[in-house]
């Protein structure tokens, strides 16, 4: 298929459709409108699917529950303060084990904060968010390209695990348009998942539920849900390296920041210093074992984010005091500039000598 | 000999956890009743919420899930617009459908979604230990009333009913109560009509039920049924709040 030019917003609701998502329930909030409203103009009249603009995040995520209860692919879209709403419905459906795909295109935080691109929502997407002891999928794109192909992924993995799974990408990344290639047909049955609650026809009754007044029984609960995650660890663990090899400086960056970071390591190597790059495509599961394996040869360490450092307690904790671990991070959704990175790598670079 | 009373075939052989003389038990087997009578038993799925009837998935024999609490009426629609061959019904009682709920069952009333709810109304939370709830009456003594509810303070028992049927999504809401064998059968009736709205594709439906919470209103049994004739229903009174399932177009 050739490439279009589309938003990363735009283009997240494409891969969906493509994915096979039947039902998505949205609300809007500034910088992930696009997304809605191309659900609503490409989805809403598509054969045997739905669309709803909510009245809330709340219910928005809590129509997901009923559609993943139905066992369609199902999807909902919200920027930093409306993913905060949803955290209580990401819990039930991590608890129910039910599949679900959350974006949450983020802004500058906290509060209602501004709607500029900000990566601050990092701890709540990768520990959990809600209440309870439990984990998502957390998945984090760097270009439109990659918004498209990690839609469809997202769907795969949350189906593959029961599980829901967050795209955390950022206002930028959400608006900015970009040549972008999508890669699947949508399919032409939608698919509908074998253990789908569609009543008690030719089986015994059953039900879904959380709540139980037996420590035990929850006790069992959460370790089939630990079991699960140690799995997916080992499974789906994702990143890329950019001229890791020789570095001597590395700098860890994801989504957003790790596209700045690439302009400001591409001049820094044209300038002769040893800069490379590390950058987690799933931020949970976290790259930490191949952090583990670059310790090993390099010691110093840039960790570079649009927040007052989030992941960069990711890094420390799997380099365990091995490197020598700095921070440069632009909060609230100001944009850094490659110049202003590539300062902050040459600084540390000569500094390390 | 004929048979005339017997266990309904969708209600579990398992005994129910709720306190002597509570409503919901009385209500379980209506629902049953009507899933058999009306042959929905493969296609129904009902969302009981947080509370007291958080089990009833344990006691009716039909497809059920959990729903946070407040959001039956958004679970049932993601469910329902995934699957519209499902009848979909939520049991929610006042805190959950008239508090904290309020938001997705106007709305989802409002969209005329092809939901049910089976609304209990007993005027305080229950399972909590009996709080004040929105549908509490004035001067009612509840743990967080307990100078009685005043209007200053708290405000009034809200007519979520009432509010429902301006809604032109909504096109059946009927009040009525579990205190006697009259009022039971026409609850059973009124329960009966809106499964009958949903499969008629026709728009929202609701019965509100007022129903006995003898431990939490400090009462026996048979004072609990009385009190609901004697103040409840001055309150809330029964009957058809909006029938609109005789118009040829619920719109």
């Amino acid at each position: 298929m050739p490439k279009v030019l589309m938003t990363g917003n735009a283009a997240i609701g494409e891969a969906a459709i493509r994915a096979g998502c039947q039902c998505y329930f949205g609300y809007p909030i500034t910088p992930q409108n696009e997304l809605t409203e191309y659900m609503a103009t490409h989805l809403s009249r598509r054969k045997g699917c739905s669309f709803i603009q909510a009245e809330s995040e709340i219910s928005a995520i809590n129509m997901v529950y009923g559609a993943s209860l139905a066992g369609v692919r199902t999807m909902t879209s919200s920027s930093s303060p409306g993913i905060s709403l949803k955290q209580e419905g990401i819990s039930y459906l991590a608890a129910c084990e039910l599949p679900a795909v959350i974006v949450n295109m983020s802004r500058g935080g906290p509060g209602l904060g501004s709607i500029s691109a900000a990566q601050s929502d990092y701890f709540q997407a990768t520990r959990g968010g809600g209440h309870g002891d439990y984990r998502t999928i957390v998945l984090g794109p760097s270009s439109v390209q990659e918004l498209a192909d990690l839609t469809h992924r997202a769907f795969d993995l949350a189906d593959k695990y029961q599980i829901p799974v967050i795209i955390l990408g950022d206002g930028m990344l959400g608006q900015m348009m970009e040549p972008v290639e999508f890669k699947h047909e949508a399919p032409k049955e939608l698919p509908v998942r074998s253990n789908a609650l569609r009543g008690a026809k030719g089986r015994p009754s059953r039900y879904i539920k959380t709540f139980t007044s037996k420590p035990t029984e929850l006790e069992e609960i959460n370790w089939s849900l630990f079991r699960r995650y140690q799995l997916i660890k080992k499974e789906e663990t994702k990143f890329e390296t950019l001229m890791a090899e020789d570095a001597e400086l590395l700098v860890v960056a994801y989504g957003i920041a790790a596209r700045i970071a690439k302009g400001a390591i591409n001049r820094a190597r044209s300038n002769g210093m040893k800069v490379g790059m590390l950058r987690p495509i799933s931020l949970w599961p976290f790259p930490t074992h191949k952090l583990e394996e670059l310790a090993k040869k390099t010691k110093h360490y840039l960790v570079f984010e649009m927040n007052m450092g989030q992941m960069l307690e990711d890094v420390q904790l799997a380099l365990g005091g091995k490197g020598d671990v700095s921070f440069y991070g632009r909060p609230g959704g100001v944009i850094p500039t490659p110049s202003e990175v590539y300062r902050v790598i040459s600084r540390l670079y000569y500094r390390k000598a | 000999m004929k048979k005339v009373y017997t266990r309904p075939k969708y209600l579990k052989k398992v005994h129910f956890h709720y306190c002597p003389g509570c409503g919901h038990s009385i209500i379980h087997r209506l629902i049953t009743e009507v899933v058999e009578e009306l042959n929905i038993h493969d296609r129904v799925i009902g969302i009981p919420p947080p509370g007291c009837s958080v089990f009833a998935y344990y006691y009716l024999d039909v497809d059920m899930a959990e729903s946070a609490h407040g959001r039956g009426a958004a679970v049932a629609t993601g469910l329902k617009r995934a699957y519209p061959e499902a009848i979909v019904f939520t049991y929610q009682g006042d805190g959950d459908l008239a508090a904290i709920g309020t938001g997705e069952t106007i709305h989802a009333a409002n969209r005329g979604e092809r939901i049910t709810a089976i609304f209990i109304n007993n005027a305080v939370y229950g399972m909590t230990g009996g709080q004040m709830a929105p549908t509490t009456l004035l001067n009612q003594k509840t743990t967080t009333t307990p100078y009685g509810r005043d209007t200053k303070l708290e405000g009034y028992p809200i007519k979520i009913s009432e509010m429902l049927a301006l809604t032109k999504g909504a096109v059946y809401i009927e009040r009525t109560a579990v205190n006697s064998p009259a009022n039971i059968r026409k609850t059973k009736k009124a329960i009966r009509k809106a499964f009958q709205t949903q499969i008629d594709d026709l728009g929202y439906s609701l019965v509100e039920i007022l129903s006995p919470c003898p431990t939490n209103w400090r009462m026996t049994p048979l004072e609990a049924w009385q009190w609901i004739d004697k103040e409840m229903t001055r309150e809330f009174p029964l009957g058809v709040i909006k029938d609109v399932t005789g118009a040829k177009d619920a719109d």
